[in-house]
């Protein structure tokens, strides 16, 4: 009982594996990986740009919740997408086994046995020659060079020739879909062990240090990384350059950086570099590209006491095509100890920057990216700037939560051209000092991509292989002729058979059998006994 | 280095003439058809489908080129070899606003949407130059130009962008070689989609000889488009790997990842996942007919998608088409 009960388990296990390893499987589970990556293409996703995701929610209520829910904005990394990627892995390693096996029993077997009756061949030909078997096939057999064949004798004196061709198209094919196999598993491999981590460097000497993950603005580890074994390296940005066309398209990017790595940090060695868009940094098993760029305007605040304090941080830009970038730059009271005190006297300069101001009546915008005539629309605050709060701060905002609390307030509103200032009510001077750039750094490490491309490569190499090329079989038997008149010659028979969905072999068998049948009787024209 | 202007507006008129020219070429086409009943038979392929393992194995010969008539070619004839005359010209003038184009922008003429639509649409007519040298399809050179003007039509109005210099992204000889293979791939792959629709009509009609009973007559036999979108598509889905291959190179380069998910990359995996379908169909008993032929238009679908949605509408890291930007 229990024994057939073990049974049909076994048999339910079999059936579900060759259901799963069947062609149709496959050929469902490719369609539904086509299907399931496609809204990855068309809705927003996290991955990619998160406040988006959030505003496709907003704005379509609860069909955009339900979307979430169902993990539409992280396609490629929802449970039912792995579900489709990892039944097909399993679907492919099923498929691939038994075919490797087939493979190789195949490749040392021998050509099948010539069929008994040719002409039910897809491709017969034949005719009667005046020579005896042996040498028909001794004349056959160097037009078949290439193919493999074996000669097999026949009842009644008959001989024929087995030959195929071909075999290279199941290498390709097998080459490629385990090329295919193993590219899968490096990709995931080097999302697992990889990372990514990006930061905004001051282009004016400014450097960065890949020794912790708190010296990034946002880092994204992979699976099995927590961040304690970065490979350590640093850049310094001592300038950027951007070049414009008149319209305002930007025509190349260029940080003038240094960097050291290895024996170089021991050294304090700095090797130079010239970092553009389409040629990233590579050192220590890293990579470290330019991404973006913006302006930090700099300040200074001259305090009542006469005690100044200098500043700049970088501000995001609004508008990538003009540079209008917004932001906040804040300042501590000097030599204010008294956490309360000092925190009535905070002061914050936010508004907009513009690298080419434009002013429609008094309201600032820029007519262009580059640095030709650099001003600022300034709201300045001063009070309470939330910093000791426990809150997170945008760097690129004031803490909106104190201004309705009324513990920060606004003092001063004005546009400034570079050098020039404001006053506050209490002889607080701002003055718009002048301008430096800032680039938006890269960092990349993923270990596995090198055998990526490397399996990338086997896989074009196997598609071509197996596409190309054509399995053919053909068939040559040469008989006795029987009868009266039948004395010393012999029908020939050439029959064929393409193995693969190959259109067009009719033509190709039409030569080759005419070749065939033509070779013995070119043969005993030239050596005519 | 500046445009130059006098060359990029030769381009455009170029480029309109071109268009123009494909649509007479059309008409001459539809003309043919129009009159010609005859030579209907005389394209039939015949079929003989044998099993054999892997599957069965279509075995078609290339039937014998129609006979011509000694006594002058008949109206029809003449007005399809008009038709061939003018798509040559329309090729050739599509051709040099491409190349002008090129010229007037001192780099690659495939910098943004607009450009890269034309040169797609140009791989697929010279394709199909070449394919009506060696197979006698010379009648659905009409159902071909019809897709490729209008979206020769829609990149030279929607996409349209000016000829500019590049942006620093693309400032890189990948843009040669990924965007000429994807280019070329791209263009190569919307002929099997147009074989293999005409296939689907076709062999309804073989079903039912009241469904399409005016159109499907006049087309080549079934297993002729089959051929024709089978081979058309093994010859340019390598290709297209080696295309999204090397943008994957270049986007580790420019982009700091080699797959970043990109609308137009995703796209692109979707297209070459639906390709690699069909050719797994096309292994599959019980899927080699119809249902690729089915597949194979899916694919071409997402092909056209790609090529226009994905740019208008969704913003990736794609989307320099100086169309939305
Ligand atoms: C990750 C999923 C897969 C992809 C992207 C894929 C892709 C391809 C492609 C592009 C081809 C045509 C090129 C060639 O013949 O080498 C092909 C052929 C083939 N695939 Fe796959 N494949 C996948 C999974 C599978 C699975 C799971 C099976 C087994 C059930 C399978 C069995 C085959 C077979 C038998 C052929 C040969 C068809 C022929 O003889 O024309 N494949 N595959």
């Amino acid at each position: 009982m229990t024994g057939s009960r073990i049974g049909a388990v076994l048999a339910l296990l079999r059936n579900t594996w060759r259901g799963l390893t069947s062609m149709r499987t496959a050929l469902a589970l490719l369609f539904l990986l086509a299907l399931g990556a496609l809204p990855g293409a068309l809705l927003p996703q996290r991955s990619l740009n998160a406040p988006k995701v959030g505003q496709y929610i907003t704005e379509h209520g609860w069909w955009g919740r339900v979307l979430d829910k169902l993990q539409f904005y992280d396609v490629y990394g929802s449970v039912w997408f792995a579900a489709i990627y990892v039944l097909l892995f399993v679907s492919l390693v099923g498929c691939l086994v038994p075919r490797s096996v087939e493979y190789a029993r195949q490749s040392v077997a021998k050509p099948v046995l010539t069929p008994r009756n040719l002409g039910r061949m897809p491709h017969y030909a034949t005719s009667t020659v005046d020579a005896s078997p042996a040498d028909v096939l001794a004349a056959v057999r160097p037009k078949l060079r290439g193919w493999r064949a074996v000669e097999r004798e026949e009842d009644g004196g008959a001989r024929s020739i087995s030959a195929e061709r071909g075999f290279l198209r199941e290498t390709g094919n097998l080459l490629f879909h385990f090329a295919l196999l193993g590219l899968l598993v490096a990709y995931a491999v080097g999302k697992m062990y990889g990372y990514e981590g990006q930061v905004i460097v001051q282009a004016d000497g400014s450097q960065f240090c890949n020794s912790g993950v708190l010296n990034y603005d946002s880092f994204r580890p992979g699976l099995r990384v927590d961040g304690t074994q970065l490979d350590p390296f640093c850049v310094k940005v001592n300038g950027f350059t951007a070049r414009y066309l008149p319209d305002g398209q930007a025509e190349s990017y260029q940080a003038d950086v240094q960097y050291q790595s290895g024996a170089d940090l021991e050294t304090n060695t700095w090797k130079p570099y010239d970092l553009r868009v389409n040629s990233p940094l590579r050192t220590a098993g890293d990579r470290v590209y330019l991404l973006g760029n913006g302006y930090s305007p700099v300040f200074t605040v001259t305090f009542p006491n006469g005690q100044q304090r200098t500043g700049h941080v970088q501000w995001e830009p609004v508008d990538q095509q003009t540079k209008l970038s917004q932001g906040a730059t804040k300042f501590d009271p000097p030599d204010v100890t008294d956490p309360v005190l000092r925190r009535q006297q905070q002061i914050a300069v936010t508004g907009l920057f513009a690298p080419t101001a434009v002013y429609d009546g008094k309201v600032l915008s820029s007519g262009f990216p580059a640095l030709t005539s650099p001003a600022v629309a300034v709201q300045v605050y001063r009070g309470d700037l939330g910093t000791d709060s426990g809150r997170g701060q945008s760097i690129f905002s004031v803490d909106h939560q104190m201004i309705a609390d009324g513990r920060l307030k606004k003092v001063a509103s004005q546009n400034l051209g570079l050098g020039q200032q404001l006053r506050l009510d209490d002889g607080t001077t701002v003055r718009f000092d002048g301008v430096v750039p800032w680039v938006n750094l890269q960092v990349s490490h993923d270990p596995t991509q090198d055998l990526v491309l490397v399996f990338a490569i086997l896989i074009i190499g196997g598609l071509v292989t197996s596409l190309t090329v054509k399995r053919r079989r053909v068939w040559v038997r040469a008989t006795p002729e029987s009868g009266a008149e039948g004395g010393g010659r012999t029908v020939v028979e050439v029959g064929g058979l393409a193995r693969t969905d190959q259109a067009g072999y009719g033509e190709e068998f039409t030569r080759l059998s005419g070749e065939l049948l033509a070779a013995p009787r070119q043969r005993a024209e030239q050596d005519p006994e | 280095m500046t445009v130059n202007t006098t060359l990029a507006t030769y381009s455009d008129w170029t480029y309109a003439t071109a268009i123009a020219i494909y649509v007479l070429s059309m008409l001459f086409y539809l003309a043919e058809q129009a009159f010609g009943r005859f030579a209907r038979r005389s394209e039939r392929v015949e079929a003989a489908t044998v099993g054999g393992s892997g599957g069965g194995t279509a075995v078609l010969d290339r039937p014998a080129p129609p006979r011509v008539t000694p006594a002058g070619r008949p109206l029809p004839e003449r007005l399809g070899r008009m038709g061939v005359a003018l798509t040559v010209l329309g090729v050739a003038l599509h051709a040099s606003a491409v190349l002008t184009r090129g010229l007037a922008v001192h780099r690659v003429p495939w910098g943004n949407m607009y450009e890269y639509g034309s040169a797609v649409c140009l791989a697929a007519m010279v394709t199909w130059l070449v394919l009506m040298r060696r197979f006698p399809i010379r009648r659905l050179t009409g159902f071909v130009l019809l897709p490729i003007v209008v979206l020769l039509f829609l990149g030279g109005t929607v996409l349209y962008a000016n000829a500019a210099p590049l942006q620093p992204a693309l400032q890189s000889y990948w843009l040669v070689i990924h965007v000429s293979a994807a280019a070329t791939s791209s263009g190569i792959l919307l002929l099997p989609g147009v074989a293999s629709l005409l296939y689907l009509v076709r062999t309804a009609n073989e079903h039912n000889p009241r469904r399409f009973a005016r159109l499907a007559p006049r087309l080549p036999g079934a297993d002729m488009l089959d051929r024709l979108a089978y081979r058309t598509t093994i010859f340019a889905f390598p290709l297209f790997t080696f295309g999204i291959v090397c943008g994957a190179i270049w986007a580790e380069s420019a982009w700091g990842r080699f797959w970043g998910w990109d609308p137009k990359e995703t796209t692109a995996l979707v297209a070459w996942v639906v390709y690699a379908s069909y050719l797994h169909a096309r292994a599959t008993a019980g899927w080699r007919g119809n249902r690729a032929a089915v597949i194979n238009v899916l694919g071409f679908a997402v092909m056209v998608f790609n090529l226009f949605f994905i740019n208008l509408v969704v913003s990736g890291l794609h989307s320099y088409a100086g169309v939305n930007g």
